[in-house]
């Protein structure tokens, strides 16, 4: 059956973004990146996918603003508070036991999960020995995402989801409230680094107990997918914990075996003991 | 409308639907044949914050397996699946279950334009798309897509709906191969039962 033009055009699209800038897209999930590439060419002006190729050739700010159209989900802090409380019940306990600890949050976007483990670290007595590894593959997002400033708007929400999830103190402890936006704590920073790191192309940079990546493998195809796991299961030490999103699995995933369930409903894994 | 009906082969069911969605699902699902060889996949408008219920109320009341979708579910024939809560559901080739927590669309995630577009692109003239009752305008693109990409389409009749503002809003759109009463899609589902693998067509004559 002969493709039609949009799949033509988006799969050269996919390729002039690799030879020219690097990004690989190639192993994305092609109903959401399709569905994202309209709306992308449509805010750039551009008819066809064709013409938004063109364009980011010959144009690095295009390309910026079209890599943010493509990998910026909004999220939440405490986004599903259940995450959070099972962490904080079934994991941190664990967590205690080591003398030092290194987290990853891989796709970390603007920062939303970040700040949130960090607080929930803090608050359980483990933040000052924590070390939190935060990567995304957009630059500008991780510079919002170290600027740790979100609009004051979307404070009440985050606040809901940080007592849902058993915060034992109150959230505005963790941030100055000014000129509509608020500014979490720069003391968090001092155990944030904040990298650029492709799960499609890089590789594993640090052996690390908890892992949380939600909402970020649903936009890879199955193969990135098994890739992208693979580097968590050598990234995690015995017995390491992951955390991916509510209605994300491991289970069609080649590497199943090598997770066990800790809190299933929540999608919070183990790496198995295998030595 | 005098039908006239002619062999062709369906592999899946797209559904939406808002206000009164529950109530109009309680009517079309159990009308499923146990023999159906399509998928099903459905889009209810719901709270995004809570655990969505659906597949708990109506695997009693349906002859085929139902499931809430998660990521990378392969698809299989004769199952239904609903679209999880706060998620878009989509369909990619495969053909595999996809999901996205992209932008809401017409307020929704999950949102019934998204599933539909999707599903177009996957199976194209093999997909049947309905649109149900609902005070929404979600829906109504998705339908035209299905329909420009040769899928049959189905719109709840506005009288029938429990609140007609999705029909009406799909109807605007695009004009659909059938405008029917609940109970008659209910009775179009069961001709879609097939030992022989293909399914009944039914054309309406002239428009």
């Amino acid at each position: 059956m002969a493709a039609d033009n949009t799949d033509i055009e988006l799969r050269l699209l996919i390729d002039a973004i690799y030879l020219k800038y690097h990004y690989d897209f190639r192993g994305y999930a092609t109903a959401s990146l399709k569905r994202r590439l309209a709306a992308a060419q449509g805010r750039i002006g551009c008819e066809t996918l064709s013409q938004l190729q063109d364009k980011i050739l010959r144009d690095a700010e295009t390309f910026a603003k079209l890599l943010s159209l493509l990998t910026v989900p909004v999220s939440e802090m405490f986004r599903d508070p259940s995450y959070f409380l099972s962490l904080r019940e079934r994991v941190v306990p664990l967590l205690r036991t080591y003398p030092s600890l290194k987290v990853w949050v891989a796709g970390c976007s603007t920062g939303e999960e970040v700040y949130s483990l960090a607080i929930l670290l803090r608050e359980e007595g483990l933040l000052e020995r924590t070390l939190i590894y935060a990567t995304d593959i957009n630059p500008q997002t991780l510079q919002k995402a170290a600027a740790g400033v979100y609009a004051v708007d979307r404070i009440a929400g985050f606040t809901q989801n940080h007592r849902k999830a058993g915060g034992t103190a109150s959230l505005s402890d963790y941030y100055t409230a000014a000129y509509g936006r608020a500014v979490f704590d720069k003391s968090f920073r001092q155990h944030i680094v904040f990298s650029d790191h492709s799960l499609a192309t890089d590789s594993v940079f640090a052996e690390v107990q908890l892992i949380s990546c939600r909402n970020v493998l649903i936009y890879f195809d199955r193969k990135l997918q098994n890739r992208a796991i693979g580097l968590f299961r050598d990234a995690l030490c015995r017995k390491g914990f992951i955390g991916i999103g509510m209605k994300e699995s491991l289970r069609f995933s080649s590497h199943s075996q090598a997770f066990t369930d800790v809190v299933y409903q929540d999608r919070i894994f183990q790496k198995a003991g295998i030595t | 409308m005098n039908p006239e009906v002619q062999r062709r082969r369906i592999d899946a069911i797209v559904i939406g639907a808002s206000a009164g969605g529950v109530e109009a699902l309680s009517v079309l699902l159990p009308a499923l044949p146990v023999s159906l060889r399509a998928s099903v996949f459905i889009v209810v408008h719901l709270p995004r914050e809570r655990p969505s219920l659906l597949a708990d109320i109506f695997a009693p009341k349906c002859a085929l397996p139902v499931r809430e979708a998660e990521d990378k579910m392969p698809v299989e024939s004769g199952t239904v699946y609903f679209a999880p809560p706060d998620y878009h559901l989509l369909l990619d080739k495969g053909p595999q279950l996809a999901l996205s927590v992209d932008d809401l669309v017409h307020y929704s995630r999950p949102s019934i334009d998204v599933l539909f577009d999707s599903a177009a692109d996957v199976y194209g003239a093999r997909l049947m798309g309905i649109i149900l009752t609902g005070a929404n305008e979600d829906g109504s693109a998705g339908l035209a897509a299905v329909h420009r990409l040769g899928g049959m389409t189905i719109v709840q009749e506005p009288d029938s709906a429990q609140v007609p503002l999705m029909v009406l809003s799909a109807l605007r759109r695009s004009a659909p191969d059938f405008v029917l009463p609940l109970d008659e899609i209910a009775a179009l589902l069961r001709t879609l039962a097939s030992a022989d693998t293909t399914a009944p067509r039914i054309i309406p004559q002239g428009k």
